[in-house]
């Protein structure tokens, strides 16, 4: 059995920055990641990053990660472990993890979740014909291992994600059919929308898909138009000749090892799904257990990262690690995360947090 | 179906290899996924559903949702979204729920 401080599960923004705090106060600290490379989602983001006030607005997410990572490795105080695929949560605080097909077991004194989130599927008919992809699968598969999923695309879903990922589609060289919406607007910032629409490519908003054609494979989608109430509008049905469908309709938290462990859960659609409760600290009803990023809400990179660094903290802090300025780097985590989620872009993140808070 | 020309990345390739699916030889690169190869050869469908036979592809392509699963080498249920490409594996469409042996 191995023994560690701090166990940090998933080494994306969140785990990363989570790592890294809790090392600079003084923490040892273990970061496991089931690839084989540390980023998270960062890993495939070519696009630079949206957001208006943090300060990273303007890099691309693959260097964020890059940079995350290479301070983690240099930081003998975390040891990395990827390839590493955490299994269980058993009762007596200890984590099983397979790497290399070897089982391992260790025992930290506290423990970060940061898995992350996983993505939505639609029901329509065929929708489990082989060429209908999450968006993010698509774009793992695009960005990170250079191989095109088919030749043209319908993207279902017009929000950030499908639209970058749309974009990122353009520039492999594969082609766009279209962009669908259900809802009456585009979602995505309007900086990545219009570079589509600039290519040529149509954004139908207030269409869904209706069912997806092929015997084997995809072979073509039909879409169709909804009224105001959200009902399809018969005769509106329009086919498309495409062999991707790629759904962009959003994610919801990774959270197995959360219910394992007997977090306190509560279904929170703001937040992506079912969420584990929390209190100021980002600790669980499970004392002991942190949570940071996607798997505590669906929000974005730079929320996770101040997720991280502020469970990071509060994990070592808890182990007794102390810094002369410990209150004030809290502090302007706390304002810098209070500030992102300020303004109507916030409400529906503001909104949900307040559900799911730990009384 | 490779990527050849991208405006921001440089794609990183291993030693090219030699594999097999389903009888056929294909060629792939040392360290991306086997279902990565596959689709880079065109090849979409990895397995049967359980009940009612349909085909099944990727869908997550990070080792969430077990759409992927195949035989390699013998061993039933293997994620190929995330298990790596090596020389000269035998990777085959999965029907059922496979069995070890
Ligand atoms: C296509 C796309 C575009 C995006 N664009 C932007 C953008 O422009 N700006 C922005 O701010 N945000 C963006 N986001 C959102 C952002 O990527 C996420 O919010 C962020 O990555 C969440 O970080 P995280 O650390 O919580 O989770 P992740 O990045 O998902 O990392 C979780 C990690 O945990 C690991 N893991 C999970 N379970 C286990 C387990 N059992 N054992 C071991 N390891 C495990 C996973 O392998 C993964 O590496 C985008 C997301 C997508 C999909
Ligand atoms: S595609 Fe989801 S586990 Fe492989």
């Amino acid at each position: 059995m191995k023994q560690t401080e701090i166990c940090i599960v998933g080494g994306g923004p969140a785990g990363l920055t989570a790592a890294l705090k809790a090392a600079a106060l003084g923490a040892a600290v273990t970061l496991i990641d089931r690839n084989d490379y540390l980023g998270g989602q960062l890993i495939k983001q070519t696009h630079r990053f949206f957001g208006s006030k943090q300060q990273r607005a303007s890099e691309r997410g693959i260097n964020i990660a890059r940079e995350l990572a290479a301070a983690v490795q240099n930081e003998e105080r975390i040891t990395v472990l990827t390839g590493a695929t955490v299994l269980g949560y058993y009762k007596d605080g200890v984590i099983t993890v397979e790497q290399n097909e070897q089982y391992l077991k260790i025992k930290p004194q506290k423990i970060i979740m940061a898995t992350g989130g996983a993505e939505k599927s639609l029901a329509f008919p065929n929708n489990d014909l082989p060429g209908i992809y999450g968006a993010g699968a698509v774009q793992t598969l695009v960005n990170v291992y250079g191989v095109k999923p088919g030749n043209r695309v319908l993207m279902v879903g017009a929000g950030n994600i499908g639209v970058i990922v749309s974009y990122q589609l353009l520039q492999a060289g594969v082609e766009v059919a279209a962009i669908i919406e259900a809802a009456p607007a585009i979602g995505a910032y309007w900086v990545h929308a219009s570079k589509v629409v600039r290519a040529g490519v149509p954004i139908y908003t207030g269409h869904t898909i209706k069912r997806a054609w092929g015997e084997k494979e995809v072979e073509g989608a039909t879409i169709i138009r909804l009224d105001g109430k959200w009902q399809p509008v018969p005769g509106s049905e329009k086919d498309l000749d495409v062999d991707v469908i790629c759904l962009s309709v959003g994610l919801s938290p990774l959270t197995e090892l959360l219910w394992q462990a007997g977090c306190r859960m509560r279904f929170v659609p703001e937040l992506g799904g079912h969420v584990p409760l929390r209190n100021e600290l980002l600790e669980t009803s499970v004392p002991g257990i942190y949570v940071a990023g996607d798997v505590s809400g669906i929000e974005e990179a730079s929320a996770a990262m101040m997720e991280g660094a502020l469970a990071g903290l509060n994990a070592a802090k808890a182990l007794g690690y102390d810094a002369p300025d410990f209150a004030q780097q809290r502090d302007n985590i706390i304002k810098e995360l209070a500030e992102l989620r300020s303004g109507p872009v916030g409400e529906k993140i503001r909104n949900g947090l307040v559900k799911a808070g730990l009384a | 179906m490779r990527v050849t020309e991208h405006p921001i990345l440089n794609f990183q390739k291993g030693a090219k290899v030699k594999f097999y699916y389903n009888d056929l030889e294909l060629e792939g690169y040392e360290g991306e996924t086997i279902a990565a190869a596959l689709h880079a050869n065109g090849i979409r469908t990895m397995r049967e559903s359980i009940h009612l036979h349909r085909p099944r592809g990727l869908f997550c392509n990070i080792g969430n949702c077990s759409s992927c699963l195949m035989v390699v080498d013998g061993k039933p249920n293997v994620r190929v979204c995330v298990e790596k490409l090596r020389a000269g594996i035998r990777v085959q469409t999965q029907r059922g729920k496979g069995e070890l042996k």
